[in-house]
């Protein structure tokens, strides 16, 4: 079988969440990547392990991303495929349900299991619940989960860049312009360790005191989604059933509480520390190291802690 | 301009779920249901366009089973002006829902419809998207901002990394994120006055649509539980268990 995995990219490098597509691609069939941007892109993707083919275009049509274009693309290539993924990253998943829809087949959100061709495991409620689904679609359209799956490494392949075909262009949306954040971290989903503020942080002032521990550490900053409901933090730092969902080695949540809704979001992470000044707070019952403290007090400490060797 | 709000009816954010015995599901007999967040949020900036002089009507539209009028009256209460039920007893995939609601969509005409990015029971994160494809509409998804602009609509959206504005052609999709609005209670007399406004109930049948799911679900379970670690004394320990026990530091 032959898998289309459509790839998310800096410009110069596919993403982390992009390889854990390829990932789990890979134990579908053979996997052809979907390159839309710089030639350097292209060429760093068909570096990457498990790839075996890459389709690429410059075509400025493709340039920011809009849906309705990308999905006409991808529909018009997807004959040759048993399965199209994408990971579920904020561009996966605004394309690939329409790409489900215009060939008729249900599509399968961000999966965190291969069980067979046919077969997915994907997270429901907020992840307090695994559902196991099995598609009678004849192509299955899928997003991945980046935080469930190993990525594929980056180094190790030698797939051959060919064109993608040129697709039409719908003539439905204009891209007008984007701010993106610019950041020395490293992305959320990608990080080994991400250090979360919550409402506790009391203003987006306060939120410095974990930035600056995050960059002793190298570590992405996320946020609760009661941190960013109060305007403490971006969206897009938000960890949670609605936000991002991270597995990082170390994960450290200061001043949040442990509500589901955000324990979706970081229950996968290798180690888990909460700072708390409340001691009954549910984030302690998920954490393999708990600290009961004010952490106006505790985070600098901790900053002058970890600054020692 | 006249609007359309798909309003979905989940289990409320605050119930926490429990798989059934059976495996079969997640137990939804006597919980407490709720509209779906990120709806109210959309029936909200559909109540606001439309106090802006943006739109004249507002058409709240729900799938599912006969107890569905409740988010509908929901939406009514918040100022929707009608509402149109689809009643239909088993599951519903969002592209069975997406089908029937461009049924719906193709006997009302609306200009723009506004829908939450995601329903909080199935996390599927498609049924804007799948409208829109199914229309050949464009979509403005995870909306934090929607302006009617030249003709058409301006909308800001939340992506990895920050924002980006898109202008689309009407008719168009907008499905919401957290930041759009913070939706409104429901008065006290306008939850009277929503009780007084028409709801017209459909079949699927009467759309002509074909409601079968395509996925089977064969078994639902619990994910592994984490187990509660230890409490630490201090800064110092923490620190040394991070770097000496955990090696994560």
């Amino acid at each position: 079988m032959a898998v289309l995995v459509l790839a998310d990219h800096d410009g110069s490098a596919v993403t982390q969440p992009t390889r854990s597509a390829i990932a789990a691609a890979g134990k579908l069939g053979d996997v052809t990547l979907l390159v839309l941007g710089p030639r350097a892109a292209a060429e760093s993707a068909a570096k990457v392990a498990g790839v075996a083919k890459v389709l690429h275009t410059e075509d400025a049509l493709y340039e920011n991303g809009l849906a309705e274009p990308l999905a006409a693309l991808l529909v018009s290539m997807a004959e040759g495929y048993s399965h199209l993924l994408a990971p579920a990253s904020a561009a996966g998943k605004n394309v690939m349900p329409r790409v489900a829809a215009l060939l008729d087949v249900q599509v399968i959100s961000d999966i965190a299991g291969v069980i067979d061709a046919d077969t997915f495991v994907r997270p429901i409620y907020a992840g307090n619940a695994l559902a196991t689904v099995k598609s009678a679609d004849p192509k299955k359209v899928i997003t991945v989960r980046a935080a469930s799956f190993d990525p594929a490494a980056a180094e190790g392949g030698s797939a051959a860049i060919e064109a993608a075909p040129k697709g039409e262009d719908p003539g439905l949306s204009n891209f007008l312009g984007a701010e993106i954040a610019k950041s020395e971290r490293p992305e959320l989903t990608a990080a080994k360790v991400v250090i979360s503020g919550g409402r506790a942080m009391g203003s987006a002032e306060n939120f410095h005191i974990i930035e600056s521990v995050a960059d002793k550490l190298g570590a992405a900053v996320g946020a609760s989604r009661a941190a960013v409901d109060a305007g403490y933090a971006p969206n897009d730092h938000q960890v949670g059933q609605t936000g991002k969902i991270v597995a990082p080695d170390l994960y450290i949540a200061v001043g949040i509480s442990g509500a589901i809704q955000h324990l979706a979001g970081m229950k996968d992470s290798k180690v888990i520390v909460a700072i708390n000044k409340d001691e009954e707070a549910p984030i302690f019952s998920v954490a393999d190291y708990g600290l009961v403290g004010d952490l106006f007090k505790v985070m600098p400490e901790f900053e002058t802690e970890i600054g020692k060797k | 301009m006249k609007l359309l709000v798909p309003v979905k009816r989940v289990v409320d954010y605050n119930v926490k779920v429990r798989v059934k015995a059976d495996h079969t599901g997640v137990e939804t007999a006597n919980v407490k249901m709720s509209m779906n967040p990120f709806d109210e949020i959309a029936v909200e900036e559909a109540v606001r366009l439309k106090e802006k002089g943006a739109a004249t009507e507002i058409i709240a539209v729900s799938a599912g089973p006969s107890a569905c009028q409740e988010q509908i009256r929901t939406a009514l209460a918040m100022g929707a002006d009608r509402g149109i039920l689809i009643e239909h007893d088993g599951l519903l995939e969002p592209l069975a829902v997406a089908k029937l609601l461009k049924a719906v969509i193709a006997k009302e005409s609306p200009d723009l419809v506004i829908l939450g990015k995601q329903a909080i029971d199935d996390d599927m994160n498609a049924t804007g998207q799948m409208l829109a494809a199914l229309l050949g509409w464009p979509q403005g998804t995870y909306a934090s901002k929607v302006e009617p602009a030249d003709g058409g609509i301006k909308v800001t959206r939340e992506v990895d990394g920050g924002l980006e504005r898109l202008q689309l052609k009407l008719p168009a999709i907008v499905t919401t994120d957290l930041r759009l609005n913070e939706p409104r209670y429901a008065s006290l007399p306008n939850i009277m006055k929503a009780r007084k406004k028409p709801i017209e109930t459909l079949k699927p049948a009467d759309l002509g649509v074909d409601v079968s799911p395509r996925l089977t679900v064969l078994k639902v379970e619990e994910p592994p539980k984490r187990q509660a670690g230890k409490k630490v004394g201090s800064v110092q320990e923490l620190v040394d268990k991070l770097r000496n026990e955990a090696k994560v530091i």
